[in-house]
Parts: C-alpha cells; sequence; structure tokens
C-alpha cells in the first residue's frame, strides 16, 4: 500500500457534482477524490453513476452542477482533448478503435504524431511503454485480427502515450480471461509505483480488493463510503453497493403457489463470444411464485434470460412451459404460450419509430381483432391501445405519437402493458425497474405482485437485492453461469446473498 | 486566445411536416439554381431555359406525354424502393433489376412469338417482374444469411446486368436483319404494348404502375407485411423479440423492389424500343433517378408518381437543351445530383436544430 502517498494532495477533485437525465438522477452531488500513487476503486451495481461521474470527468458530458480540480486549480472540462491536455486518459468499456486499420495506426491516430509517416515516428516511444509495462501487442497486426485482452492493451497504450497522469479504466475485467486480468493488474501497480493515479471502475468486490489502495462506492447516484481498501472487507463493500434501505415496504400478498410452469432443466447457452454463459442451469417456477435470479450482471443472467424467450439458442438442456418443450423453438411461438418478456434492454422492447400504438401490439400484430386477413384493423389497434394507456397510466397526447418521444419511465409502462395484459402465464423480467424514478419502480413492482396474485409464474431477474428478497418467494444466485445457491427469500440475508453474488461462497 | 467556429445539431422531437415539406420544396428551387449555374457557365440564356422546362416540356401536349413516357420507368422503380427502403435494404441496384427485366422480355417476345396477344402480354410482365425479382433477391439472400453489405451488391449486379445486354446485343441475339448493329431484331406484334394515340406512352404499363403505388401504399401502411417491413427497418432487435424473420422481410422487400423494376424493363422493351440494344438506350439511368425520387416523395409510393413525373419532365427538357444549346445531356444529371444533395441537407434541417456556435 502507498498509504504514505496519500498524505499528499489530491490530483483530481470533484466537489458537489451533480449530473441529471431525463427521469433520473445518474450523480448527485457526488465528491471524489483521487491522490497521485494510488489506484482508486470506483465501485457500484449498473446505473449507480460510475460510468456517468467518468465521462464527466473525461468531458463527454457537462455536469448540471459541481466543479471539478485537478492539481488543486479548478478547470473546465468541455471534452475529451480538454481532459487529454490535463492528463486524463480513459479506457472505456466498449473499445474505440478502427477495426481495420493496425494497432500503431489507432495509436498513432490518437497522438498527434507527424504528418509524415505517422506510426514510424511514434514506433519506438511506444516499443518503450510496452517493454516498460508489460504490454506486449503485435504493432503491425489490424485490430480485428486483435483477441479482446489485445485489444484492451491497444486502447491502454493509446490513453497513455499522451503523458498521461491520471487514467480512468471502465470495467476493465469484464472482457478479459482470469490469466489477462493478472497481466492488467501488474501493469496497474507498475503504473502507480510511478506516481500517476489510476481510477479503477468496477462492480466486482474480489479485485477492488486485490488492486486498489482506495476505493469509493457509489449506490444509486450518491456516494455512500470512502476508505482505504486495507480497512475494509468484502462484506462490508457488498452491503454498502447493495444497501439496505428499502424503497417502499411491499405487503407481498398471500398466494396458494400452484403447479409448475417454467421449468428449466440443465440448460446450456452460449454467450456472444461463443464462451459457454449459462453452464447447467435447473429451476422451476410454480403458478403464483416469483422466483428471483440475484447476481452481478454479466453472469449469465441474460443469456439465460433470452433462450427461455426464444432468442438465444440451447446448446443443451429444456426449457418446459405449461408442460410444453419450448426448448429452441422460435419466440413467436413462446410468446403465444403465454411467455411475457420485459427485455433487458429497453431498446430491444420496443421501436422508437413507430407509434405507441403500433407499439403495444407489437407481439400480438398478427391476432384477431388486429389483423383480420393480413389486413391490419386500425379502429381495433386504437382502442386497444387508449384501453392500455388509460390503464397503465402511459402519459401522451395520443396513441399515434412517437414512442421515442416517451419518457424512460413511459416506455418502460408502454412496454409491459403491452407484455402484461395477455393471458400471461410465465413472466420474464429483466432488471424491470433499472434505471426507473422512484415512483415507477413501485408502479412496475405492483404490477408484479399483481400478476402473481393472478397466478402468473414470475421469473424476475435483478441485480437490485432489495427488490429481489422483497418481491421473491424464492432466490437463486447466478455466478458465473452458474446457479450457486437458492434460498427461500424470508431466510434470506442480505450479507449472505452479496458474497455469493461476489462469489465467495460457492 | 483562438475562437472556434462550431456547428451544432440537436436532435428534435417532433417531425414537422410542414416544415418538411417547405423545405423539400426549396431542395428542389436550389437544384434548378445551382444546375442554372452550370448551364451560365456553358454561355446558355437561363431566362429562356427555365423557359423551356416550364413551357415546353409541362406546358404542351407532347412534352407532357413524353415526361409520363420518362416518368413510368422512374416510377416503377422508386415505387419499389419505397418498400426496400423502409426495410433499410439499401437497394441501389433498380437499374440493373431493369435491364434483366428488359432482357427476359426480349427473349420471351423473340422465341415465343407464335403466341396469341393475350397470352404473350401478361407473360412478358411475370416474366420481367420474375426475373427483376430475382436479381433483388440475391443481394438479400447474401446480406441475410452471410451479412454482406447489400450496397455493394446491388451496385456491382448493376453493372453484369449491363455486360449481360451487351454481350446479347453483340453475341447470340445480335438482329438477323439489322445490318450487324448491336441491336436484337425486332419483337413481334404480339409482344408490343398499345400506346395512347399520338404519343409513345404504353398504357399497360402505366396501369400497372399506378395500381402498384396504390397498392403498395395500402400494403404498407394497411397490413400485417407493412407492419413488419417497418419494424424490422427501424429496430432490428425489437424485430427478433417479436419473432419477425429478417430473412423473410428482407428477401420479401427486395423481390417487390427488384420486381417493379423488371415491370420497367417489360414497359421500355415492349412499350417504347421493341428491341433489346445498347444498356444506356434501354434505361437513361431510370434505376438510378428513381433513388432520388422515392426519396424526394418521402418513401411514400403515391408521392413517388408526382416526383417520378418531375424527373422525367426534367430528363426531358434535358434533351431539348442539347438539341437547342448544343449541351451535354450530363447537365440533367448535375441537376439530380444536386437535388439529392439539396434533400439530404433537407432532411437533416427537419430532423435537428442547427446552431452555430463560437467558441473559445
Amino acid at each position: 500500500m502507498n498509504s504514505g502517498q496519500i498524505l499528499s494532495k489530491p490530483i483530481v477533485e470533484m466537489k458537489n457534482i451533480v449530473k441529471r437525465f431525463p427521469g433520473v438522477v445518474a450523480n448527485d452531488h457526488i465528491n471524489f477524490k483521487v491522490y497521485p500513487g494510488e489506484v482508486h476503486a470506483l465501485l457500484g451495481e449498473n446505473g449507480a453513476g460510475k460510468t456517468t461521474l467518468m465521462n464527466i470527468l473525461y468531458g463527454i458530458y457537462r455536469p448540471d452542477e459541481g466543479e471539478i480540480l485537478i492539481d488543486g486549480r479548478r478547470v473546465e472540462i468541455k471534452s475529451p482533448r480538454d481532459a487529454i491536455k490535463l492528463g486524463i486518459g480513459m479506457v472505456h468499456q466498449h473499445f474505440m478503435l478502427i477495426e481495420t486499420l493496425s494497432a500503431i495506426e489507432n495509436i498513432a491516430l490518437s497522438m498527434e504524431a507527424s504528418f509524415i509517416n505517422p506510426t514510424e515516428s511514434i514506433r519506438s516511444e511506444i516499443e518503450d511503454l510496452m517493454n516498460k509495462y508489460g504490454l506486449k501487442v503485435d504493432l503491425d497486426a489490424k485490430v480485428w485480427q486483435l483477441s479482446t485482452g489485445e485489444k484492451q492493451k491497444v486502447e491502454i497504450l493509446k490513453a497513455i502515450c499522451r503523458g498521461t497522469r491520471i487514467l480512468i479504466l471502465d470495467e476493465p475485467t469484464a472482457v478479459l480471461t482470469p490469466s489477462e486480468v493478472k497481466g492488467l493488474f501488474k501493469f496497474m501497480r507498475k503504473m502507480v509505483k510511478e506516481g500517476k493515479s489510476i481510477i479503477f471502475v468496477t462492480h466486482k468486490l474480489k479485485e477492488v480488493m486485490e488492486v486498489s489502495d482506495r476505493v469509493t462506492v457509489l449506490r444509486k447516484g450518491r456516494v455512500v463510503g470512502v476508505m482505504k481498501t486495507s480497512e475494509t472487507n468484502e462484506n462490508e463493500l457488498a452491503r454498502m453497493m447493495v444497501g439496505r434501505e428499502v424503497l417502499f415496504t411491499i405487503e407481498k400478498p398471500k398466494v396458494e403457489i400452484g403447479r409448475v410452469k417454467l421449468k428449466v432443466e440443465n440448460l446450456r447457452v452460449l454467450g456472444d463470444r461463443g464462451e459457454l454463459a449459462v453452464k447447467d442451469v435447473s429451476f422451476i417456477v410454480r403458478a403464483g411464485e416469483i422466483y428471483g435470479i440475484a447476481g452481478v450482471a454479466g453472469n449469465g443472467q441474460r443469456e439465460l434470460v433470452e433462450a427461455i424467450a426464444g432468442l438465444r439458442k440451447a446448446v443443451s438442456g429444456k426449457i418446459i412451459i405449461n408442460g410444453v418443450d419450448v426448448t429452441n423453438r422460435d419466440p413467436k411461438t413462446i410468446a403465444n404460450l403465454g411467455v411475457a418478456f420485459i427485455p433487458e434492454n429497453r431498446r430491444m422492447g420496443y421501436v422508437p419509430g413507430l407509434n405507441i400504438a403500433e407499439n403495444l401490439i407489437l407481439r400480438c400484430y398478427e391476432q384477431k381483432p388486429f389483423t383480420i386477413k393480413g389486413v391490419l384493423n386500425s379502429r381495433a389497434i386504437r382502442e386497444y391501445a387508449l384501453k392500455l394507456i388509460r390503464e397503465y397510466n402511459i402519459v401522451t397526447p395520443t396513441p399515434e405519437a412517437p414512442a421515442k418521444t416517451l419518457s424512460g419511465g413511459n416506455i418502460q409502462r408502454m412496454i409491459l402493458a403491452r407484455e402484461l395484459s395477455g393471458k400471461c402465464e410465465v413472466i420474464l423480467a429483466a432488471h424491470p425497474t433499472y434505471g426507473l424514478d422512484v415512483k415507477s419502480t413501485e408502479y412496475v413492482r405492483k404490477l408484479l405482485l399483481r400478476q402473481k396474485e393472478r397466478g402468473a409464474a414470475i421469473l424476475l431477474v435483478s441485480e437490485d437485492l432489495d427488490e429481489i428478497i422483497s418481491l421473491s418467494d424464492r432466490i437463486a444466485v447466478m455466478f458465473n453461469g452458474q446457479i450457486v445457491g437458492e434460498i427461500k427469500s424470508d431466510e434470506a440475508d442480505i450479507e449472505m446473498l452479496g458474497e455469493m453474488m461476489a462469489g465467495i461462497k460457492i | 486566445m483562438t475562437l472556434t467556429l462550431k456547428i451544432k445539431l440537436e436532435r428534435k422531437h417532433e417531425e414537422a411536416r410542414i416544415l418538411s415539406l417547405i423545405y423539400t420544396i426549396i431542395s428542389v428551387l436550389l437544384g434548378l439554381l445551382v444546375s442554372g449555374l452550370v448551364l451560365a457557365i456553358h454561355g446558355v440564356d437561363l431566362v429562356q431555359a427555365y423557359g423551356i422546362m416550364a413551357f415546353q416540356v409541362f406546358g404542351t401536349a407532347i412534352g407532357l406525354s413524353e415526361a409520363i413516357v420518362r416518368a413510368i420507368p422512374i416510377a416503377l422503380c422508386g415505387i419499389g424502393l419505397t418498400v426496400a427502403f423502409k426495410a433499410k435494404m439499401w437497394n441501389i441496384g433498380a437499374e440493373g433489376q431493369l435491364l434483366m427485366g428488359a432482357i427476359v422480355t426480349t427473349g420471351l417476345a423473340l422465341y415465343l412469338n407464335e403466341l396469341p396477344r393475350y397470352i404473350m402480354i401478361p407473360l412478358i410482365f411475370i416474366g420481367g417482374f420474375t426475373m427483376g425479382a430475382l436479381w433483388g433477391i440475391i443481394p438479400a439472400l447474401l446480406r441475410a444469411y452471410f451479412n454482406i453489405n447489400e450496397v455493394i451488391v446491388t451496385t456491382m449486379m448493376n453493372y453484369i446486368a449491363m455486360e449481360l445486354v451487351r454481350y446479347l446485343i453483340f453475341g447470340p441475339w445480335r438482329g438477323a436483319k439489322e445490318w450487324g448493329y448491336p441491336i436484337t431484331d425486332e419483337i413481334s406484334d404480339t409482344a408490343k404494348l398499345m400506346a395512347i394515340p399520338g404519343t409513345r406512352i404504353h398504357i399497360e404499363t402505366l396501369l400497372i404502375c399506378l395500381i402498384s403505388a396504390l397498392a403498395v401504399y395500402f400494403i404498407m401502411n394497411k397490413t400485417v407485411f407493412g407492419y413488419e417491413v417497418k419494424v424490422v427497418g427501424e429496430n432490428p432487435d425489437a424485430a427478433k423479440y417479436a419473432g419477425i424473420s429478417f430473412t423473410r422481410i428482407a428477401i420479401l422487400s427486395m423481390l417487390i423492389s427488384g420486381g417493379l423494376a423488371g415491370i420497367a424493363g417489360t414497359g421500355e422493351v415492349a412499350g417504347i424500343h421493341h428491341r433489346l440494344r445498347y444498356p444506356e438506350s434501354i434505361s437513361m439511368g431510370y434505376g438510378f433517378t428513381a433513388i432520388i425520387a422515392a426519396w424526394l416523395a418521402r418513401l411514400n409510393p403515391i408521392g413517388v408518381l408526382l416526383t417520378s413525373l418531375f424527373f422525367g419532365g426534367l430528363t426531358v427538357s434535358g434533351h431539348l437543351m442539347k438539341m437547342i444549346f448544343r449541351l451535354p445531356v450530363a447537365v440533367v444529371n448535375v441537376f439530380n445530383g444536386v437535388v439529392l444533395l439539396s434533400i439530404l441537407i433537407a432532411d437533416l434541417m427537419t430532423r435537428y436544430r442547427i446552431e452555430v456556435v463560437l467558441e473559445r
């Protein structure tokens, strides 16, 4: 630990930063300090406001309130160019590389390399950096030929070759293999030894403990704790990260649990990169029951839900809905069996350019009375839309307004209205309240409970432990593609769940 | 201290229809003005030139009828393109699809010349549609199964079609009675379309064109298929979620687009030329002009009828200018290009608020 250096003046100081987006306060009076020579972990769940804060520091967003001090001097960071001038570099979660150019060409692009022969003029400088920090990459390979880990090295080289003193790494380990993670950490330690600072944005507790000197924990846009890593532990961090306060108390209705409606058996599903994302998962959900799946995002939940909805092929295993084997059937067939799906990615759930009425029939447009012999019945569609708009309090002047004019909360209401208004037997709810304000969150949760009373079987995926505990009957924790534990919600303990989510107790 | 001029684009939420119309008209006028500059450089009297455009073309019966003759193939291609473009299938290949329709029509008319008229006429239209559709489906399949960019494939397939026409007229189909010219023999009378007396307007194609504009309008706005096309075009992820097959929509939209272009080819051979000849003579870039006509009509198939008539008239006035002022026909292409650019800018202006700011 470099505790000695922590006594010096902070290199970055963000004071009372506020950033609002329509319907959400992403950063709510955040104070954040980084000292020279430290790895500072910025910890929080998805949506806690970590990336927003870093985008402000890097000049991508402008804060609504608050100020930024670099080396104790107040600065205005209007664009990444300003940030770079101040010595701030950032490696984004999604790489910003030009795939068809070589690694060194990408680096030269971001530097002000000489006009003539730009790549050769910087080659020796880059090679020095590679040797010094152990960031070996084939500089002449085209970026598309590189592995994800190598692409990240190129991004890092891009960021540090400009005399960066403050390096922001946004969720850098999410895409890496364990051995690549080790290499990355080695590089990080080397860099801070030279008195430079690294801001390490993550939601993985283990990594915070392993590599950071200090940690700032964010929750729902606020700072909930700042401490030395050596003076805390994973349990405490988990507790802070997921929080204890409940948004509102929910009266869980007493519902008779019925027969099995959704059964998943030894399911294996591939992820986007061809890796096994869901590994032999089995569970059942009964009528009137909410089965919660807790876990840090990226542990196979998305792939699991998409496989059940028919959007992703299962490699092996079975999915049975109401006694019907639907493994690898198409999404329409599955929806017609009464499966409602509230997707994690809201972009997937609606068509911005179509109007609200057209969006409300997205999953049943072929059925009567909306379509008769292939022709749309606009009156029936309009009436149906008016009914749902009223029932679900969607705020809009008319059903003919384009869906893109709605706010985030209203878009989610529109999606829920569409998904829950049919005869839904099974509901797949992925992060249904993600990014919503308190009022909409409460509304969504009530809707789910109403469906439970109706006898629907609900699969609830969420990172929000409060939500999981207060809504679910049984809770499973997913880690690394597997269900690592299943408990009844009245026996659930937020600390225990937090540990399981972090992969501590397996 | 340095000052920088920055142009900021901010997305507007409401789409202003009236504003969009105004900008469209302005963009057309701007196109006329800028191409007027080109005319002026050639020493043409602008008043006389615009006069020809307005009065000779749209003000006389013969001018108008010729404008309609050119408008028919542009409209058929353009109507089809509205479907493909709504599905975000960027079909740049209407020209080639038209030529393939022309080839099949010539072949059927030359080799099945004993068929009676009432079988021959439907047959050549069906043949033209089928061949054009086939030429359109190939890029759709490549896109759906191998994710090969349809812009490149459709563009390149234009050249294949052009060379195929050239091969046929220089090779196997070169006319026996044509003194060695690279054209085919004249097709049999049973395959020739009816013309409105005193004009070259071929009635059958004109009717198909009008009907298909109405049909495509109905399909796109009132049917399940039109709905699916819009969902796929607007948000492919949502289409997947709704269980709409991208492959199916890609194929069907390109089938309609290519098929209608193929019918345009049938019309040109059976209604105007009565034989196959140089590809540049069969279609004077109708398939490309149709792209602009479709955009200018904001992808409304009925609007395409109007914009096609406009571009048809423009082509005719280009010919008149060529004769009167001895100008290259390329002036018309200059105009088309300028109008397309102006429309795209107008589009940007309707969708974004543009701010020019000085920053330190």
